[in-house]
């Protein structure tokens, strides 16, 4: 069997529980992530799915080492994630790059697109000339369907699903191997979010990408994910193939969050 | 104030429906020059019925919302009738809801017509216990009331939107509260005027309607919360409908949802009305081409080739001149930017207001 991409053994992380004047009676800290054990392999979707409150999104960003884990180990093709320093660090970190659920909050309002997008550039290849720089934003914006008249203007200027189109063309600038994608599609419309989804399912294919999304809906997993992990106050309950997972859950966790999705009827689809 | 019961004496008054809405215009001043979220809307809901507004950000469904409760923002102009049957569709008591002075509007929002929002801790008061603001509710149109019979309303109103330890919640603040809980809260703090005793012995019933409410307008009640969260949100409303016959204007953008709580469905796009009919029948044969799009734009659980609608929803201060759907139309022909298609007639009370039917 390969090496995974990415592995995380037993991460766990409590966050102190809150105190100070406004503190209502004495609540003990609870692990946001509970021993937590994943395997990421290379170009598959990895689906942390679990209500508000289950940990998936400290988990995402631990995985990343954007919260630092209390204990665990993490590998990145079983080399050692969290012992890695400086330029070691830094290397790791450009193959790994995430994409935010709110276009309107992540993106900075005073830059213009070509700051957003180019900023990854200047950080990582500070050598690269000016010209060079623009062909990568201006090929960048293209492949998430944006045009060059897009580098002038501020992100008020787009709409939602514009706006998410660039936060994945920053995310994608520096070529990364692993994308993170926290709740990519739940801020935005219907039929907006369709063209996302689609977005990302081409951007894997064409750039060989391996996902982790983080969501808390099962049908908007079940158009990504080859395979899904359920969580549950910060363990995962349940974790399989997709198809396994969407059709023949196994953990009335798992099952309870199934029968809540309301439905369309069947002749919709 | 008050307009004539009807205008048409052989209208019968006993099957009026109760709530009747005709040519709803709204406009509203922006930098960019005037809009209108909400155009020419017109539908009617039977009392204990269902009706789901379905719609993407920018349909204008909030703002239709806004305006039955008399809430617009300052410098709104409304056009229209907003005919409302009081008790018993006694025609006495049918008002037209845009025509009431300030004083009667207040009398009928939270009183004849309540309404709860997308998020609860946005509309709750943070600094203030549940129960006290459910309590300034009900006081709000009964100011006689004693401080036992409102102690008494309250816990009821909690118990009634099935509340768990309705005394201990009462006592607590906002935050300390789940999301659901808070979103229970706020649906009993809604129909906390609905005690038909209390209606009774404190005699609010001027202008013949009484202090019950009939009409629940929900706007995005369960967005913002969990799924497993939002069944039991859906299943109490559901039983609150059942019990007190209460109608319900479910605002949404999640045809899942709507096609669970909703007997018809209105679907809206940039202001208007595209398309109308039997929830079942809109979403298993839609007959507008944006409810189609919609419908296979919607992740299922079953993963299916989703097909987006391109484009986005075009800005209400630059509408195409025809039909608003035309730029991101798969159907459209040249006759479809000429102007915008009336609402037609596609089946049994089923409409589409696209020259395609």
């Amino acid at each position: 069997m390969p090496v995974p991409l990415l592995e995380a053994r037993n991460l766990k992380k409590t966050f102190p529980a809150p105190g100070g004047a406004f503190a209502m009676g004495a609540a003990s800290a609870v692990p946001a992530v509970d021993a937590v054990s994943l395997e990421l392999a290379a170009g598959e979707t990895l689906a942390i799915v679990g209500e508000s409150g289950s940990g998936k999104t400290t988990l995402a960003r631990m995985m990343l080492r954007l919260i630092e884990p209390d204990s665990g180990e993490l590998l990145v093709e079983g080399r050692d994630f969290l012992a890695a320093r400086g330029s070691q660090l830094r290397a790791l970190r450009r193959e790994m790059q995430m994409v935010f659920q709110d276009p309107f909050a992540s993106l900075d309002p005073r830059m213009r697109v070509a700051a957003i997008v180019g900023e990854p550039l200047e950080i990582y290849e500070p050598s690269l000339s000016r010209a060079d720089r623009r062909t990568r934003v201006v090929d960048v914006l293209r492949t998430v369907g944006l045009g060059e008249e897009a580098l002038a203007r501020y992100p008020h200027e787009f709409s939602g699903g514009q706006r998410q189109r660039i936060g994945i063309a920053r995310a994608l600038i520096l070529r990364p191997r692993l994308v993170v994608a926290d709740e990519p599609v739940s801020a935005l419309d219907v039929s907006v979010g369709a063209q996302i989804l689609e977005l990302l399912q081409n951007l894997q294919r064409d750039f060989a990408l391996t996902y982790l999304l983080i969501s808390h809906s099962l049908p908007v997993v079940a158009q990504l994910a080859t395979r899904i992990a359920v969580m549950q106050r910060g363990r995962i309950v349940e974790t399989g193939p997709a198809a396994q997972i969407l059709n023949a859950p196994a953990h009335p966790y798992t099952q309870s969050l199934i029968a809540a999705i309301p439905a369309l009827p069947a002749s919709a689809v | 104030m008050f307009a004539p019961a009807t205008r048409n004496p052989s209208y019968d008054v006993a099957m009026a429906p109760l709530i009747d809405l005709r040519g709803l215009t709204v406009e509203i001043p922006t930098p960019a020059g005037w809009i209108r979220p909400v155009d020419d809307v017109s539908f009617a809901l039977e009392t204990g019925e269902s009706l789901g507004l379905v719609g993407e950000s920018g349909s204008g469904k909030s703002m239709l919302a806004l305006a039955l409760m008399g809430l617009l923002p300052p410098g709104a102009k409304v056009r229209g009738e907003a005919w409302f049957s009081g008790a018993n569709g006694s025609s006495a008591a049918r008002v037209n809801l845009l025509a009431l002075g300030e004083r009667e509007k207040i009398a009928v929002r939270g009183r004849d017509i309540a309404m709860i929002f997308q998020e609860p801790m946005t509309a709750l008061n943070p600094v203030m216990r549940v129960g006290a603001q459910i309590a300034e509710a009900i006081r709000a149109h009964e100011p006689a009331i004693s401080r036992e019979q409102i102690h008494r309303r309250v816990l009821a109103a909690l118990e009634r939107a099935a509340v768990p330890e309705p005394a201990v919640r009462a006592r607590q603040y906002p935050h300390q509260l789940s999301g659901g809980l808070r979103q229970r809260a706020m649906i009993a703090m809604a129909l906390s005027g609905n005690d038909e005793g209390a209606a009774r012995e404190s005699g609010s019933r001027e202008n013949g309607v009484t202090g019950k409410p009939r009409l629940l307008i929900a706007d995005e009640p369960t967005t913002a919360l969990d799924v497993t969260v939002q069944k039991q949100i859906l299943e109490l409303l559901a039983e609150l409908r059942r019990e007190l016959g209460l109608a319900l204007l479910f605002i949404t953008h999640d045809l899942g949802v709507v096609a669970q709580v909703a007997d018809r469905i209105a679907v809206s796009y940039a202001g208007r009305i595209v398309e109308t009919g039997p929830s079942r029948e809109v979403l298993a044969r839609p007959r507008h081409p944006y409810t189609a799009g919609l419908l296979r734009a919607s992740p299922q659980l079953v993963r299916h080739k989703l097909e987006p609608i391109p484009g986005a929803v075009p800005s209400l201060t630059a509408l195409p001149p025809g039909c608003a759907f035309e730029p991101r139309c798969p159907l459209r022909v040249p006759e479809c930017a000429a102007a915008m298609p009336d609402l037609r007639e596609a089946g049994p009370g089923h409409t589409a207001r696209c020259i395609l039917v």
